[in-house]
Order: C-alpha cells, then structure tokens, then sequence
C-alpha cells in the first residue's frame, strides 16, 4: 500500500528526530570534562542563555540571513534552519564526508565547519545540483551507473565529484580515486562510484548521457 | 551539539592575543582539529577566538632574499597546489598533498597542521593519560601499535603531522607573536619532547600565536620528497613517513636532511642517517648505511616493532628515488 502524504511526512520527521538524538548523544559526551581537564574557577562563564549571531549565507544562490548560536555546525544549519536534508549526518567528525558542500566552489564537511565561520560565504548542498525538478548530470551519473547501494553516502559523494569536475573537468581515474577518498561507502560502491564520476564529467561535456 | 561557548572574531593579531590571553580560550583557524577535540570531549572551550578573518595571516609569498613566507593560515590544498612550493620544496608541497582528505585539506591551515593535538586513542579517549595531566601513559602496557619508537618518555604517542617533518627537512623557521612581542624561533626547537613536558607538544605560551614560517632559499642542487606508508592507499595518518631533502653537488651529498614522522612524539630528524650521507656519493651502499642508521637506536614497544624495518625500507626506497 502506498503510503499517504502524512505518513510520509512523519516518518521523515522522525528519521530527524533519530539524528537528532544521535547529535545531542554526542553532545552529552563533550560536556564530561577530561580528566586533568577539570574546571578552572578562572575560567569565563559559559554563557547561561545561547549568544546569537546573525549571519549572511548564500545557499544554492538563494540568500538568507540566519540566527545562529556559535556552536552550530554549518551541517546543522542547513538540515536544522533551512530544511536542507540533502545534506547528511554521519560520523560528524570529519571522517565519513556524508555531509560534504561546497563553501565558495570548494569541497568542504559541512560537520566540521561552524555556520557562524561560513557567514557571508556561498555553499552549494546536493539540493543545488537539481536542474528545476530534474536531477542534474551528477546525480544522474551516480543513479544510472548504479554508484550506490544504501545510498547514504552519495549525497556527500555526488558534492565531491561536483567539487571534483568544477576544478578538473577531465579527471584521470587516479585523481578521481585521491579527491573522491574523502568520502566512505561502507557497501564498498567504489567502482561504480568511479565510473559515475567519468560518467558525470563526460554528461557535462554535452556527451551521451 | 557541541556545548555553549563564546564567540569572538579577532580583526587584528593583536587582538587575537589579547582575547585568547585567558585560560579556557582557544584559537579557531580552520577549526578541523578544534572541533574533532571539543566533540570528542578531550577538553573543553569557554570562548572560540576565530583567526580565520586575518588577512595577515594568509598566503604563500617568495621573500626579498629568494626564500617563502608561509602565512599561518595557508591551507593545505593551497602548499599542495603552488607552483613555486612544488618546484622548489617539492617535500613540503608532497607532506601538504599527502595529509588527510581533499575536504580538510580545503579547510586545514598549515599553523594548525602544525598545532594539531595527537591522534593517540588513549589521549582521545576517555582515558587520564600523562597527556592530560594523569601519571602515567597507556600505550607502554596497552595497545601501542601506532605509537612511537624514538623519543617516548612518559608519554609515546606519535607527532600526527605530515608537513612537520617536511619543514623540519627544510630547516624551517616559525614566527609567534604574543603579549610581550614577536620572536622567530627554528621549528626544531618548536616542538616539545614528553621529556621536557608530556602535556604540551609545542613552545607556544597561553595567548601566543604561530603566524608565519619562514623558509630558506633553496640550496644549490637541492633535491627533495616526502615519503608516506598508511595503512589505506589515501585520508589516513602516517604509520611512518619520511621528508628528505638533500644538497648534491658534483656528485656528492653536501648536506642531508632526513626527518620522520609516526616514529616519535615530535617530528623527527634522525641525524644518524643525515651523517650516513653527508660527503658520499649517493650510491647503494650509503643508501643502504643511512637507512640502517635511522632506525639504529630505535627502542619499539610490545605491538610497533613493525616500524623498524617499515622505517629502514622507506628510507632506503626514498633516497633511491632521489638519487635516480
């Protein structure tokens, strides 16, 4: 039976919610201080009630102007304030590349970049690669050469071989295997992920798709 | 979520010093490693001083007297890429290429790469090592196959960086600037032994900041690499590597320089294979004397002792690349 529109709607709703628990999970760890790490009576007050900073962000050409507490993560800011799911949490410490973006044309992880750093910057999420309602080259690239099985990881794939073609339009399959190793697939789709990314450079060209 | 911290953007070098005086106060540069250590609990930060702003504190520039100045905040991607580092300091451009992945590589400066906090699962984990204040360090009777072979001594984990050793190779020097002025020291005497102190791994005070390095001309015949075994072929850290960068002259090593990393708690040079080569032909056999001699006072604990012959073969396979 297919699913109604509420149903769909509540369960991604609590996929967020699981991440979200899976984040403050995280969280709770960081506040056990360290042995020999203990607090220091001179140290600064946290603040009590969250600073705010309010930020200019650029995002898939659209601007917004957002408020943000200094710990947000770029990654938060995205799936959290604008909606941008397409951007995936994982590991969220700079190893898996689920949440790789694009900050001014480079490839970044968004986990490991705080949002009020990105301020006045211009990122590009996997919801940029859209052409209108269609999937743009790379995502077709990765669909059609089957770069994927849970496909958790190609959101974050698909913005490092974006990165990729932007600066190497021609890439050897070497240089594909070194600026792609940012990204894990733990179904071990990396073949297939090669041949996407030469798929891809050549669908930009203009070539058969 | 990280826990609640302040937030400041420091317009100026000086400021920057000024509001990262205070205990609980850390610098924010790229932000790779701070972040990883603030999520992981290895300490904690009431105030994030940003430096990312410094426009001083950027760019890759040839001096008047024919060397580079780094700025601090010179990403890795950028030494990877520039033309003149590639020409001439190919063993800094290939640390720069050979560290992390393309995404922190983007993100990570060459000051941070430098200032990075050990990747030792003891000190990252939730253990009261030597590192954080505690008497005694985990790995001697634990699991220590990453650990180090050469300068543990009370602590013995190894310097994570890659460009450290390269620098060192180069007989780099580092510019810091704090409260009560600026200094520029030589990167060798940067780095902290465990020996001398096991809870820092560099000479920076408290409000003092690393804003340039300094490199040399290059010498006349200089020839150069860095060398790098991981575990996986890319985004991994060292389990041993080696920058060399030796002067050649009419067929004769007029000056070695050989400094390793995975092997020690601070990037290493091994001035035992620097001797081996210094006024040889660089044939087999001084190839074959100097890695010998970079592994000869080795001391490997229970799990590493892999990394004697990884060393004495790495050396071996790099110098015959610059001697070919």
């Amino acid at each position: 039976m297919k699913p109604n529109d509420d149903e769909s709607e509540r369960s991604a709703l609590s996929r967020r919610r699981f991440f979200n628990s899976m984040a403050a999970g995280a969280g709770g760890a960081a506040l056990i201080a360290g042995p020999g790490e203990g607090r220091d009576p001179r140290l600064e007050a946290p603040p009590d009630r969250a600073e705010t900073i309010r930020i200019p962000l650029t995002v898939n050409g659209r601007q917004h102007s957002l408020t943000v507490e200094p710990r947000w993560t770029l990654l938060y800011a995205l799936r959290e304030q604008l909606g941008l799911t397409g951007t995936k949490p994982g590991c969220e410490r700079g190893e898996c590349g689920a949440c790789t973006v694009l900050i001014d044309g480079q490839v970044r992880y968004a986990c490991m970049t705080l949002a009020v750093e990105a301020a006045g910057a211009s990122i590009t999420t996997l919801e940029g690669l859209m052409r209108g309602e269609e999937l743009g080259p790379v995502q077709q690239a990765f669909a059609q050469e089957d770069a994927f099985q849970c496909g958790y990881c190609t959101p974050g794939q698909a913005m490092s071989a974006e990165g990729l073609l932007r600066k190497s339009p021609n890439p050897s399959v070497d240089e594909i295997r070194e600026e792609m190793s940012g990204n894990l697939c733990r179904c071990g789709a990396y073949p297939h992920i090669v041949k996407a990314v030469q798929r891809a450079a050549s669908m930009r060209k203009g070539g058969v798709s | 979520m990280l826990s609640q911290f302040a937030y400041r953007k420091a317009g100026s070098v000086q400021e920057a010093i000024e509001l990262s005086s205070r205990p609980g106060a850390r610098i924010l540069a790229g932000g790779s490693d701070l972040l990883g250590c603030l999520r992981d609990g290895v300490f904690s930060a009431d105030r994030i001083v940003s430096i990312s702003g410094l426009k001083e504190l950027k760019g890759v520039a040839a001096t008047a007297g024919g060397g580079m100045r780094i700025g601090a905040l010179a990403t890795l991607a950028e030494i990877a890429g520039h033309p003149r580092l590639r020409q001439a300091y190919p063993a800094l451009a290939q640390a720069a290429a050979a560290a992390a992945s393309p995404q922190l590589r983007n993100q990570g400066t060459i000051g941070g790469n430098l200032c990075q906090r050990p990747r030792c699962w003891y000190f990252r984990g939730d253990f009261p090592c030597a590192r954080k204040g505690g008497d005694t360090c985990y790995a001697i009777a634990g699991e220590n196959q990453l650990h180090c072979i050469f300068g543990g001594e009370g602590c013995y984990m190894v310097h994570p960086s890659d460009t450290a050793p390269a620098l060192l190779a180069l007989d780099a020097k580092v510019r810091i600037q704090g409260r009560k002025g600026a200094r520029t020291i030589p990167l060798a005497s940067f780095f902290v032994l465990p020996s001398v102190d096991p809870r820092r791994e560099n000479a920076l005070a408290p409000g003092e900041l690393l804003t340039e390095i300094l490199l040399d001309p290059p010498e006349p015949g200089a020839r150069g690499l860095y060398r790098k075994v991981r575990e996986r072929g890319a985004f991994d850290f060292a389990l041993v590597g080696a920058a060399i960068v030796l002067a050649i002259s009419e067929g004769t090593v007029k000056k070695a320089r050989v400094a390793l990393s995975g092997v020690a708690p601070v990037p290493w040079r091994s001035e035992e294979a620097e001797a081996a080569l210094a006024g040889k032909k660089l044939d087999q056999q001084a190839i074959a004397a100097a890695a010998a001699a970079a592994v000869k006072d080795a001391e490997p604990l229970s799990g590493n002792g892999y990394k004697i012959p990884l060393v004495r073969g790495m050396v071996e396979d790099a110098l015959s690349a610059l001697a070919g």
